[in-house]
């Protein structure tokens, strides 16, 4: 007979929340969502805070895993929109001075060196700096942010929201040294810090060696390149054809630059069909809305250059076969422009850091780095965000930044770094009475709420006019309540059951089922009341019934939290109980 | 009584009967009756079986009395028919009922009071008269509805939830419909429902009156220590051994209806009562043999279940009273009414 399910793992029930167990900081996204729904801006906004740091940038700008993982999306197809309401926390929260973490008064006499300002550095110096470290900040450009500056176009994320979050930050009295190119490590090992964290992305754009590229440089730009530049001002125009090479979310955000730097024939051009398009699909629509076209299936060959200037550019007109691994040239063409932008992916470059100083590189040329934590082969050399693995998103340098801060700290306490703080749970009724819940367990069958846009009329008015307009009060409100609060979870004592059935009679969702035990997880999944055939959710699994010796089998994949079970189970053997994952930060001595 | 309605969530893939309807639609408004009730589980096994039957909700006709029990119609079909009578007077409205538009098909819900205290003379003359309707009585030892008191069918010695111990010898469905001629009599446990829903499924299919007597815990007031309606009870002291399945008339027989010892027992409307196994000697046309079954069973303090006694050939109300072959809302004006020429001749024949 299968063993029952061990519920005192914090895994367990962590992973049936979808959306905090696919984010990479591990956000309390149900929490935070019910702080928004009774207007607790601002405790919705610190509990988005603890964990991913920068709640109203990515509010507008997360890559959002949570949201395709998103229990909804089993339920009637579309996610809760996760990010957007965290945008609404971040633009209600009002002043949160008295709130933000402080600096800590009391140094502890450790020097932290962070190379690069990016979100992973600033998440290093976030969590360090409250504990009375000092962080200096080595940043090759004049600016803090990294890309989220640099790159990401300031319609889609606000200059202010940038500021106010990394300022939160420095403000605690982080060391920032601007136009500081670090180029060697040797030398700033040699400074004494106690700890180097290496934060500096992946900062080089890949060039497109094809006949014609070294005739004519001007026109032909590298997408993060030519973002920077826009960025800084030092590019305010663009010609009227442009071509972006590309589909990834790079070429979407140097496409709907060009759009509102003078560009009125647009045109993207992918090798492959679009379903293998790199770029997110609200990013793709986005582009869409604003007139972008989408060329598929062309191979760009030659940079077509007469007296000396761009023309244009010739492509392969490909066919590809069902799975797009193979292709076949069925035509040749020339589309003429003004410039090229060419957005085909970032790289990684270490050439300020010595091969001969213990750090060991891969064959791909990229640092040896522990996943867990996050340390390099020379010990006391972090790694985080893109400098790690390559190019990701600020999520996820933000979770690498928290990971790297344990170590540094653990290092500086001489404790060693496979001692991560424990993750802990807890888990609390949330019954106030018969069939009452702390929590509104009814579903709301509402769609997914649309956001809303700035006009077209207006949207290229100025570079930095921001597209998306937050959702409105009524919106907020709905969308909130389709969150199914995940983290209530239905937890249940095989020993008060009665096996009266109450429970599987009621649900909406037969998801329950008394059974025999089975030996085979396939067989048993086939075999209960609603077949659960969904692998990638576990099974719950109670001991054996008091009366008959059979188990209560729970199949959380399509559970809907609403807490009828409990309401109709005569013995409170099932009870809703709300689950708070306790995450280990930097300081946090839990487990050692 | 629940703090929502039960939801509709969209992506849940239920499946569909044949007229393409999942089990949801044969549901009803949210039950209020208390959490864990046995009713509530065999509403939910009504359910079930109505659904994989595949009956059309408005062919169905709901009737009941008054107790916890007779509130249960609400709770299931809600596009059948449906009469809530006054107490213990169920089984004439259905037998009128029935009179007069017998192509539907006729559900009666009832509980040990409404059936057997107050409704006893009532129920007794629908088994006489073999009325062709499943016949279901939630066997609770009490009338819960007014708090608990020991009814009819309380066995000697069981406690109510005070303490106090019932003197008076009960009554025994069962028995009753077996002596008095009813042609289809069983015994189910709310809390089993592998062997209610085909029981319930061939009581559907059976032409005549088919009483199904379904001990059914009442959690409020019968559910305690020294009580012999309770789950735990039940349960120790259920006696199984008559195991039977159902076939329904187009459905293919499975492997182990095919081999061993088996009987089966072919419904009026083609499907089929397979008997998987029967006590020694045991024979379910018989009602010596089930009468002396049940005594002797609940002589040793157990609890017979199973279809207990069938005999399907039994003529129903209709073929007695030889009455016309058609619901009386299919049949014409001329031939309902036929005018006062026949009425003449008619009372002339008296004379
Ligand atoms: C066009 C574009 C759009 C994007 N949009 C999104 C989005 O919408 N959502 C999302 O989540 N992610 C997005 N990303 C990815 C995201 O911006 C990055 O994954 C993230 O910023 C990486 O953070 P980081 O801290 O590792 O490094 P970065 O943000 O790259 O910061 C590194 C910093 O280090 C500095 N630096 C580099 N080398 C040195 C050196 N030797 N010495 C000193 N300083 C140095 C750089 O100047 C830079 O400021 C986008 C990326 C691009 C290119
Ligand atoms: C004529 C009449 N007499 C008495 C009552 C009070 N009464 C209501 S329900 C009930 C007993 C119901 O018992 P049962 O049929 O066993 O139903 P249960 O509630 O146990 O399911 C009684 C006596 C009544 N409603 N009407
Ligand atoms: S329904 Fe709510 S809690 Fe569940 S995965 Fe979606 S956002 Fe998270
Ligand atoms: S909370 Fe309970 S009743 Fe509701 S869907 Fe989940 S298991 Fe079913
Ligand atoms: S409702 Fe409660 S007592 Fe009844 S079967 Fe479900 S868990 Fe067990
Ligand atoms: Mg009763």
């Amino acid at each position: 007979m299968m063993e029952p399910t061990n519920t005192s793992d914090p895994n367990f029930y962590h992973r049936v929340v979808d959306c905090q167990w696919s984010c990479p900081a591990h956000t309390n996204v149900p929490e935070y969502l019910r702080l928004i729904g009774q207007g607790r801006y601002q405790d919705a906004y610190m509990e988005n805070r603890s964990s991913n740091v920068f709640p109203g940038i990515l509010g507008r700008t997360c890559d959002r895993p949570c949201e395709p993982a998103c229990r909804r999306v089993r339920v009637d197809g579309n996610p809760v929109a996760i990010c957007r309401l965290k945008r609404v926390a971040a633009d209600l929260s009002g002043d949160l001075s008295e709130r933000l973490p402080k600096s800590n008064p009391n140094k502890n006499g450790f020097k932290i060196a962070c190379i690069g300002a990016g979100p992973a550095s600033l998440t290093v110096a976030n969590d360090l700096l409250p504990l009375g470290y000092e962080v200096t900040i080595f940043e090759a450009t004049s600016k803090s942010g990294g890309l989220m500056r640099t790159n990401i176009p300031s319609f889609r994320l606000p200059e202010s929201v940038l500021n106010f979050e990394i300022d939160a930050i420095l403000n605690m009295g982080a060391e920032i040294r601007f136009d500081f190119p670090v180029t060697s490590l040797s030398a700033l090992l040699n400074q004494k810090f106690d700890a180097v964290f290496v934060g500096s992305g992946a900062p080089k754009g890949k060039d497109l060696q094809l006949p014609g590229r070294n005739e004519s440089t001007e026109r032909i730009h590298i997408g993060i390149e030519w973002l920077q530049s826009v960025a800084f001002g030092h590019i305010d125009s663009v010609g009227e054809r442009v071509l972006v090479i590309g589909v990834g979310n790079t070429a979407m955000d140097c496409c709907r630059t060009a759009r509102r730097l003078g560009g009125e024939e647009v045109t993207v051009i992918a090798r492959r069909p679009r379903q293998f398009f790199k770029a997110s699909p609200w990013e793709l629509d986005d582009a869409e809305e604003e007139g972008v076209d989408i060329l598929v299936n062309y191979s760009p060959t030659e940079f077509i250059v007469k007296q000396g200037k761009l023309a244009g550019m010739r492509f392969d007109v490909l066919k590809w076969n069902d799975d797009a691994t193979k292709s076949e040239k069925i035509d040749s063409v020339v589309i003429d422009c003004d410039d090229v932008i060419l957005a085909i992916g970032q790289e990684n470059a270490f050439e300020w850091i010595e091969r001969d100083i213990g750090l060991q590189f891969n064959a791909d040329g990229m640092p040896v780095v522990d996943p867990f934590t996050m340390e390099s082969t020379l010990s006391g050399v972090f790694f985080g965000g893109d400098a790690a693995w390559g190019p990701k998103n600020i999520i996820w340098s933000v979770a690498h930044g928290h990971e790297a801060a344990i170590s540094i700290h653990n290092r500086c306490q001489k404790v060693s770094l496979s001692q991560r703080p424990l993750a802990g749970m807890s888990l609390s009724s949330q019954k106030m009475g018969i069939s009452e819940w702390s929590y509104n367990n009814d579903y709301n069958p509402s769609d997914r709420q649309k956001m809303v846009h700035v006009e077209m009329t207006r949207r290229f008015e100025n570079l930095s006019l921001e597209v998306e307009l937050g959702f409105t009060p009524e919106q907020t409100a709905v969308e909130v309540q389709r969150c199914l609060n995940c983290d209530i979870q239905t937890v249940f004592r095989a020993d008060l059951c009665i096996e009266c059935d109450a429970c599987i009679d009621i649900c909406p969702v037969k998801c329950l089922t008394i059974a025999e035990g089975l030996e085979d997880e396939i067989e048993l999944r086939k075999s209960l009341t609603l077949p659960a055939l969904n692998m990638d959710q576990p099974l719950y699994i109670s001991a054996p019934l008091p009366q008959t010796g059979r188990i209560m089998i729970q199949d959380e994949n399509i559970c809907v939290h609403c807490g009828l079970c409990a309401e109709r189970c005569p013995t409170a053997a099932w009870d809703m109980q709300k689950f708070t994952l306790q995450l280990g930060y930097a300081g946090d001595t839990r487990g050692q | 009584m629940p703090s929502i309605i039960k939801p509709s969530i969209p992506l849940i893939p239920l499946a569909k009967n044949d007229l393409g309807l999942t089990i949801r639609n044969y549901e009803g408004s949210m039950s209020t009756l208390c959490a864990g009730c046995g009713h509530d589980s065999i509403t939910a096994a009504i359910i079930r079986s109505f659904f994989e039957m595949s009956l059309p909700p408005e062919r169905i006709a709901k009737i009941s009395g008054i107790g916890c029990s007779s509130k249960t119609p609400t709770y299931f079909v809600s596009g059948a028919h449906g009469f809530n009578s006054v107490h213990g007077r169920m089984p004439s409205i259905a037998t009128g009922a029935n009179a007069a538009n017998r192509s539907s098909i006729y559900i009666g819900i009832s509980g040990d009071g409404d059936s057997l205290s107050i409704g006893a003379g009532q129920l007794v003359h629908a088994i006489r008269r073999n009325v062709d309707m499943v016949y279901l009585i939630e066997n609770n030892g009490v009338y819960g509805l007014t708090k608990g008191q020991f009814s009819a069918t309380a066995d000697v010695g069981s406690r109510a939830k005070k303490g106090k111990a019932n003197k008076v010898t009960p009554i025994d469905p069962a028995l009753l419909a077996i002596s008095l001629g009813a042609s289809f009599v069983a015994r189910s446990f709310s809390g089993d429902k592998e062997q209610l829903v085909p029981i319930l499924k061939a009581a559907i299919s059976h032409r005549g009156f088919a009483l199904i007597d379904v001990i059914s815990p009442c959690v409020q007031f019968n559910n305690h220590n020294g009580s012999t309606k309770s789950y735990s009870y039940v349960r120790e002291h259920e006696l199984k051994d008559i195991e039977t399945s159902y076939v329904g008339e187009f459905s293919e027989i499975t492997a182990d209806l095919t081999q061993g010892n088996l009987t089966s027992v072919t419904l009026h409307d083609g499907s089929e009562v397979v008997f998987r196994s029967l006590p020694a000697g045991y024979d379910s046309h018989s009602r010596e043999s089930a009468i002396a079954y049940i005594n002797g069973a609940v002589a040793r303090n157990e609890i017979p279940t199973g279809l207990l006694f069938i005999d399907e050939q039994a003529p129903d109300m209709h073929q007695v009273l030889e009455t016309t072959s058609e619901a009386l809302v299919d049949l014409s004006y001329e031939s309902l009414c036929p005018g006062g020429g026949q009425l003449e001749k008619f009372n002339q024949s008296f004379k």
